[in-house]
């Protein structure tokens, strides 16, 4: 059995508060991503699942630091690397997209010039060579007439456009790990679905594992093999996608499932009442008691 | 037949864009709504649905009063609700009433949830405190919510929360049509489901007529009696619930009905967006648009038309 | 939420300011005009004249406590001035917009430009010298920066749900300035105001200094230090005193308004996760 790449191991992350006081956000979160494999986290705001992935690329700011727990990339443990190691992972082996790419990249820069960087930083190429390297890779993420986009400053982009050129600029140097925190929440439903197809085709042809987060379980399940389900800071449910939309176990993700209207629905079987996830949950405070890890590889097949 | 409540006919609006030559010339104008027609009855959810940049919010502020039509007539009961002849806010505020997309900016910090629900009421000539304290009550409990929520403050309140506030507000003066604008896209998905259940026990109870703007498919074919598809300021298709989401016919409705990350469609088709082919033909005649390459906002479209398909089903058509 | 020290050293020096300006009839040892003594004039600090005393022999605690009622009285009231005018202006240019916010951005601009002691020497030059006529002039001439603020405040909170609400429930547009969008600018134009106050005192300093603000015998700052240029070598405390009077309450107001500026401002203060 091959090693995870990323395997998150009972992690323990919090807001200090003074000197003494804390104040938990993630409490024991474990899980492992496969080389190539899409993990998708769903969960609502204040679950906890931004700040895992920001755990991850090494990017907590004070009040927010891990207590205890390990994150290991490849076997190493990111936690203890030292600050230069760390960043020359991040970028090069670890990638990261985020929901708003207009704050994610350089007003003052040309797109090109931006992606050109990455090549410069991580893979020491000249500048000149980087440029064409920036093309190529707004070709890839297929950005109609890229020389000519090339020279585009973000604002003159839609927002469609922009995050084609962040998921460039992570994709360039072939990372193994692509994290892309809701990349599509703040994209029209057509612009989402193309972002999402490019995301997905791009990293299955490169072998780029996906940490993929979202609060939408429709976007988690077209996009991801397996998904882990967050509620207050716990995994309370992991399974494999098909597994988990079709026999869901934990009270939490029945109710997440049951509170969306599913497009069809209505003309199969009427206008039917969606599932208030307080009727079914008597007590939410009691929901991170119980957790369903499903073990790899035994609960349905591949989607 | 009883006259629609609510009757939008050849609604035009544009807004001037700065950065034109000396004295305005060569001001070029942005058109953001091209000639949206359609009506309203009374009980019946109608929802526009569209992408950013359609028109969708535009149609629903000139509605709302917020913004001067161009051209066109808003009528509420066969009375004009914009432009000359129209109400004051006054009156207006009996007829029409909206909920906000967002939660945390639709409430104001520094008033109490009793004192933005009782200043309307205030407003509209209720003087006996016994009967605004009254009605407040009964809004508060028809929203969820208990009497005692009325002393706090909206930093007090969840977003779930928040929204009923927001829906209590909406309906205190007692309109008849409330538009509904994103009402659930900035909550939690487990929120979602119970402010879309209130929103419809409400429709139910107090016979309200709701415009709803969205782009959220799901939400809107759960929700919807009638669809309109908005592109680019025109009206691209309207139909029943049924029809547009079981028959749509025009490419920009199925590339948009596709493009729902739909748990079920996603697991189920290899493919993540099915593809666009197949479109009917009607009559021989084409399409203006698919809705794949975005047209020029700067100039009034190609002529065209909308052009019934069936029961109550139109899809609009280049001009024969 | 925590407040720096800052914020607290301003606090004390505003409050020691205003200590003393409400008090000096009753903590002055004598009377700041008519103790005056030729025979004890330009005595350096001691046990009963504790500042020392002037030219002509008046003690310069006492008038630096009755001053501070003068620096009060102008920074209070002018920034109140200056605020009724900014806000007003301000917030009905952002409301309404069009021809009416063209007409007060460009009076914004004018008023920019020239440099505000000077409109307040002209304004003051019309008036003629006094208390009265220093309260108009400085009133006048600083509320381009509370109109900007209040105008760009009112533009972004017009674009709340709530404000749009309340325009759909029949508000009235006064009605909607007043109660939804005054009370959420309320905290910049504080700022602006306290830390109009500081600025508002120098100017006080700077125009009595000249000979136009407060009418000697009576005492401010800014006149004393008239007073006491020629005794800069005799007698240095005539003018160290009032001096340090002016650069401690000038300093008090701005901590104050810094003060509040962080503490009002929502991204500074700790949210809770």
């Amino acid at each position: 059995m091959t090693a995870p790449l990323l395997d998150i191991r009972s992690l323990h992350l919090g807001v200090a508060l003074g000197r003494s006081a804390h104040h938990p956000l993630l409490k024991g979160v474990s899980f492992q991503i496969m080389p190539g494999e899409a993990y998708g986290l769903v969960g609502e705001s204040g679950s906890g699942k931004s700040v895992t992935s920001l755990a991850v690329m090494g990017l907590l700011k004070r009040p927010l630091a891990v207590s205890s727990g390990e994150i290991l990339f490849k076997g190493q443990n990111l936690l203890t690397l030292p600050k230069r190691e760390m960043r020359r992972l991040r970028g090069n082996r670890i990638a990261m997209i985020f929901q708003e790419p207009m704050t994610a990249l350089n007003p003052l820069s040309t797109v090109g010039r931006q992606i050109a960087e990455m090549f410069v930083l991580h893979q020491d190429k000249s500048w000149n060579e980087a440029q064409k390297l920036a093309i190529d890779a707004l070709a890839s993420v297929r950005v109609p007439n890229p020389d000519r986009r090339a020279k585009n400053y973000p604002h003159q982009m839609s927002g469609g456009l922009r995050q084609r050129v962040m998921i460039a600029m992570a994709l360039a140097c072939n990372p193994d790990l692509l994290i892309a925190d809701e990349p599509t929440t703040a994209l029209d439903v057509t612009v989402q679905a193309e972002v999402l197809r490019l995301i997905k085709e791009l990293c299955a042809e490169r072998g780029t594992a996906v940490l993929f987060i979202s609060h939408d379980l429709g976007v988690i399940a077209s996009i991801c093999q397996r998904v882990g389900v967050m509620y207050a800071g716990c995994l309370v449910e992991e399974n494999e996608t098909r597994a988990l939309f079709d026999t869901p176990r934990h009270d939490y993700t029945k109710g997440l499932l049951g509170a969306l209207p599913r497009l069809g629905s209505r003309s199969q079987h009427g206008r039917q009442r969606l599932v208030d996830i307080d009727s079914i949950i008597a007590d939410r405070s009691k929901l991170t008691e119980t957790r369903f890890i499903a073990p790899r590889g035994i609960e349905g097949s591949q989607p | 037949m009883t006259a629609p409540l609510l009757q939008v006919d050849d609604l035009h609006v544009r807004f001037p864009i700065s950065g034109g030559g000396l004295l305005g010339r060569g001001r070029r104008m942005l058109h953001a709504v091209n000639g949206i027609s359609f009506s309203l009855a009374k009980g019946e959810c109608l929802s526009i649905v569209g992408e950013s940049g359609c028109g969708k919010s535009t149609t629903a502020l000139s509605i709302l009063g917020l913004q001067e039509p161009t051209e066109g007539m808003i009528r509420y009961r066969g009375l004009p609700l914009a432009g000359p002849g129209a109400p004051g806010r006054m009156q207006r505020a009996k007829a029409v009433q909206m909920v906000f997309q967002d939660p945390y900016a639709s409430l104001n910090p520094r008033q109490s949830v009793r004192s933005s629900l009782a200043a309307p009421l205030r407003l509209h000539g209720f003087t006996a405190g016994s009967e605004i304290d009254g009605r407040i009550e009964v809004m508060l409990k028809n929203v969820g919510l208990t009497p005692e929520h009325a002393n706090r403050y909206p930093h007090e309140f969840s977003g779930g929360q928040r929204q009923r506030i927001g829906i209590a507000r909406a309906l205190i003066l007692e309109p008849e049509i409330v538009v509904l604008d994103e009402p659930v896209s900035a909550l939690d998905v487990s929120i979602r489901a119970q402010i879309i259940n209130l929103l419809l026990d409400l429709q139910e109870k107090l016979g309200l007529s709701y415009l709803m703007i969205s782009h959220d498919l799901s939400v809107v074919e759960h929700m919807s009696d009638r669809v309109l598809v908005m592109y680019f300021g025109q009206i691209v298709e309207e139909g029943g619930w049924r029809e547009i989401f079981e028959a749509p016919a025009h490419p920009y409705t199925r590339r948009l009905i596709a493009a729902i990350p739909d748990p079920e469609k996603a697991l189920n088709t290899a493919e993540l967006q099915d593809c666009v082919s197949d479109v009917p033909q009607f009559a021989g005649r084409s399409f203006i648009s698919d809705g794949s390459t975005a047209p020029d906002v700067f100039t009034a479209p190609a002529p065209s038309e909308l052009v019934e398909i069936g029961a109550s089903h139109k899809v609009r058509l280049a001009s024969a | 939420m925590r407040l720096g020290f800052n914020f607290w050293l301003g606090t004390g020096l505003t409050a020691l300011v205003i200590f003393a300006g409400v008090l000096a009839p009753w903590i002055a040892p004598f009377d700041p005009v008519l103790d005056a003594d030729l025979m004890s004039s330009e005595l350096p600090p001691d046990a009963t004249f504790w500042f020392g005393t002037d030219a002509q022999g008046r003690d310069v605690y006492t008038r630096i406590l009755f001053g501070a009622q003068i620096s009060l009285t102008v920074g209070i009231v002018s920034q109140v001035i200056n605020s009724i005018i900014g806000v007003t202006l301000g917030m009905t240019a952002g409301y309404w917009g069009g021809w009416w916010d063209d007409l007060v951005n460009g009076l914004t601009n004018v008023m920019l430009a020239i440099p505000s002691l000077i409109f307040a020497l002209a304004v003051m030059a019309v008036l003629g010298p006094g208390l009265p006529s220093l309260l108009v002039a400085l009133g006048l001439t600083n509320w381009s920066w509370t109109c900007r603020i209040a105008r760009s405040s009112t533009l972004s909170l017009k674009s709340q749900g709530y404000v749009q609400a309340a325009q759909t429930l029949g508000y009235g547009d006064l009605r909607i300035m007043f109660t939804q969008i005054l009370p959420n600018m309320m905290g910049p134009i504080l700022v602006m105001a306290t830390l109009g106050m500081g600025s508002a005192v120098l100017s006080e300093a700077a125009l009595s200094f000249l000979g136009l603000g407060i009418q000697p015998p009576f005492p401010s700052w800014g006149s004393m230090l008239t007073d006491a240029r020629q005794l800069i070598q005799l007698a240095p405390w005539v003018a160290i005193f009032p001096g340090l009077a002016i650069f401690l309450s000038v300093l008090g107001f701005n901590l104050l308004g810094d003060g509040l500026r962080d503490s009002l401002d929502p991204h500074m203060r700790t949210r809770k996760p």
